[in-house]
């Protein structure tokens, strides 16, 4: 009952491995994976002295930072908040909204970027024209795409961050709380001295893993908002849309399992890194 | 009980930081709808708007005009989201009862084989050489649903709620009375799974849904789209899109008069719909998922 599985992680997952020589070659259809000539760490050359490789990595690892940031401070708070408030109608209809964006796909964001940013259309841009202020032109200007892809990605993920961290609070020991109430201790005393110390363990954890993934961009988000707009890649260009792009739009077999074999081998290193970490803090955490 | 002040402050802070985020989150989606129901010249001359300056149901009627486009991607979707899911479910759950059934002698050695695969991985080009060159399923339905059919950390949910839900006693028992292993599996702890099975299901399920990638990856048919790449193609190449109906179009006039901006808009939304009618139902056992998760870490 265990063969599927264990066959799919083969054939897709184990299989696959064994393409990592490819890196090290000058692949060939004609050849194919194990037949075309080896030509050492040539495309590891082309890949670095283009410059590509310190770009996309800087950007990989500069944007999953911010997500990390600002995602966290912004569950963590409105977690917190709505734990704290009364009204539970109106908290069900704002995690109802808030929770939305997680169901649509990268596709639908792509067009709901569209009506915001659009340089002719755009909601943003009616709205500074009405006020009589110049028009932006977003899709042009790669320096904006740091705040508004740091925006999508916080409105993206809200929703389900909110509801990981609720329940972290609801499985906090109550009688805590009624401790500290009883030694006259205020709302936000309750809060900073309780609440938030009582989650670093998730906190601590989700944190770790993050950067344990910190050189895996988030390829769907990253290609449907920005697509193979030449012009903001300096700015938006992570490792995962330039191995894409290698791989199907110039067709650079070598170039695009360099790269992949790049990210592969820090990624692997940056999660055991993070999980030696997690077992020091706490045993139980780590990942294995 | 009277309410102190701090209380009554954060209360405060709450109400608007909440709503607030809360408004925003459902704003872009009321703009979307807003301009698909406008009319095509209010949105050249003012951009799109919260409101409709003018209805119209030109954009539907458009997209509608030649439905069988857009059906075609849709039963597409409809095909590899069921068949991916039940195929799914049923990979990742046996997996997941092997795993967590105690007696099993190479418990620990699989479980790793597994975990392996989430540190380190070949890379996309030897995978998608494999699906390409190897398993020879450029162009096919099954390169749809292949990718999305198994995840090691669905099985790890799966095998968690299985560990800490269901008691081994019940498996003991079933053992001695001579069950074997299928029908403990298919009779006893499928049954008894019920709530993970819906979780698991729905991610998987919303996975296919949302699903435009491997479209792009593998598809060249475009009656083989599925719904997602559908629409990311037509928006992206929506004058292409407009002959296609302008030619099949019955009452309606040539390409050149059809909307543009706000048929992109409508397209999303007819591609977004059934998202938004099950929504209810999904959220919660989404919930109650990521609740499961979070308490067994």
């Amino acid at each position: 009952m265990l063969l599927p599985a264990a066959l799919y992680t083969f054939i897709f997952s184990y299989l696959p491995m064994g393409g990592i020589v490819l890196a090290f070659k000058n692949y060939n259809y004609r050849d194919g994976i194990f037949g075309s000539p080896w030509n050492g760490f040539q495309n590891f050359r082309f890949f670095f002295q283009s410059g590509q490789a310190f770009k996309v990595t800087r950007n990989t690892i500069l944007y999953n930072l911010l997500f990390l940031v600002v995602n966290t401070t912004l569950q963590v708070t409105l977690a917190i908040l709505i734990s704290e408030m009364p009204g539970k109608r109106y908290k069900k209809t704002m995690q109802s909204f808030m929770f939305l964006p997680y169901f649509i796909s990268w596709v639908i964001v792509s067009v709901i970027a569209f009506n915001f940013l659009s340089y002719d259309y755009g909601v943003i841009n009616a709205l500074r024209n009405s006020l009589g202020l110049d028009k932006l032109d977003f899709y042009g200007t790669p320096k904006y795409w740091i705040g508004i892809l740091t925006f999508f990605n916080a409105w993206k993920g809200v929703g389900y961050g909110t509801v990981m961290y609720l329940a972290a609070i609801m499985g906090i020991d109550t009688s805590l709380y009624e401790s500290a109430e009883i030694d006259g201790a205020n709302i936000f005393q309750r809060i900073f001295y309780i609440t938030i110390p009582c989650l670093y363990p998730t906190l601590i954890i989700l944190t770790l893993l993050a950067i344990g993934n910190i050189f895996r961009g988030d390829f769907q988000m990253f290609y449907q908002l920005v697509g193979n707009n030449g012009l903001l890649f300096d700015y938006t260009d992570v490792i995962d849309t330039f191995t894409f792009r290698a791989l199907i739009t110039s067709n650079d077999i070598g170039m695009a399992s360099a790269s992949g074999l790049y990210q592969s081998v820090f990624c692997f290193i940056t999660i055991l890194t993070a999980n030696y970490l997690v077992r020091r803090y706490d045993k139980d955490y780590s990942l294995f | 009980m009277k309410k102190s002040k701090d209380r009554i402050m954060l209360y405060i802070i709450g109400y608007i930081l909440v709503g607030l985020v809360g408004l925003l989150c459902l704003l872009p989606f009321v703009l979307v709808i807003s301009a698909s129901f406008s009319t095509e010249n209010e949105i050249l001359k003012h951009g799109f708007s919260l409101l409709p300056r003018k209805l119209s149901l030109d954009a539907y009627r458009t997209v509608f005009d030649k439905p069988d486009v857009i059906l075609r991607a849709y039963l597409n979707t409809i095909m590899v989201t069921i068949i991916g899911t039940i195929t799914g479910l049923f990979i990742t759950s046996m997996a997941s009862y092997v795993l967590q059934r105690k007696d099993f002698e190479w418990r620990n050695k699989f479980s790793f084989y597994f975990y392996f695969t989430t540190l380190f991985s070949g890379g996309l080009v030897p995978w998608y050489i494999m699906m390409v060159r190897g398993l020879r399923l450029k162009d096919s339905y099954l390169a749809l649903i292949i990718p999305m059919l198994f995840s090691v950390f669905n099985m790890l949910v799966m095998k968690s709620y299985m560990s800490s839900g269901i008691p081994d006693t019940i498996t003991e028992a079933a053992i001695i009375d001579g069950c074997n292993d299928f029908a403990i599996y298919s009779k006893i702890i499928l049954p008894l799974s019920k709530p993970t099975l819906a979780t698991i299901g729905l991610f998987i399920g919303l996975a296919y849904w949302n699903d435009w990638y491997n479209s792009m990856l593998f598809i060249n048919t475009e009656s083989k789209y599925t719904l997602q790449y559908f629409l990311y193609e037509k928006v992206n190449n929506i004058e292409a899109y407009k002959k296609i109906i302008a030619q099949g179009g019955t009452n309606i006039g040539t390409f050149i008069e059809l909307p543009t901006q706000t048929l992109k808009m409508a397209l999303t939304i007819v591609v977004t719909g059934p998202i938004i009618l099950a929504y209810p139902i999904v959220q919660k056992y989404f919930v109650q998922g990521i609740t499961i998760g979070a308490v067994k870490g």
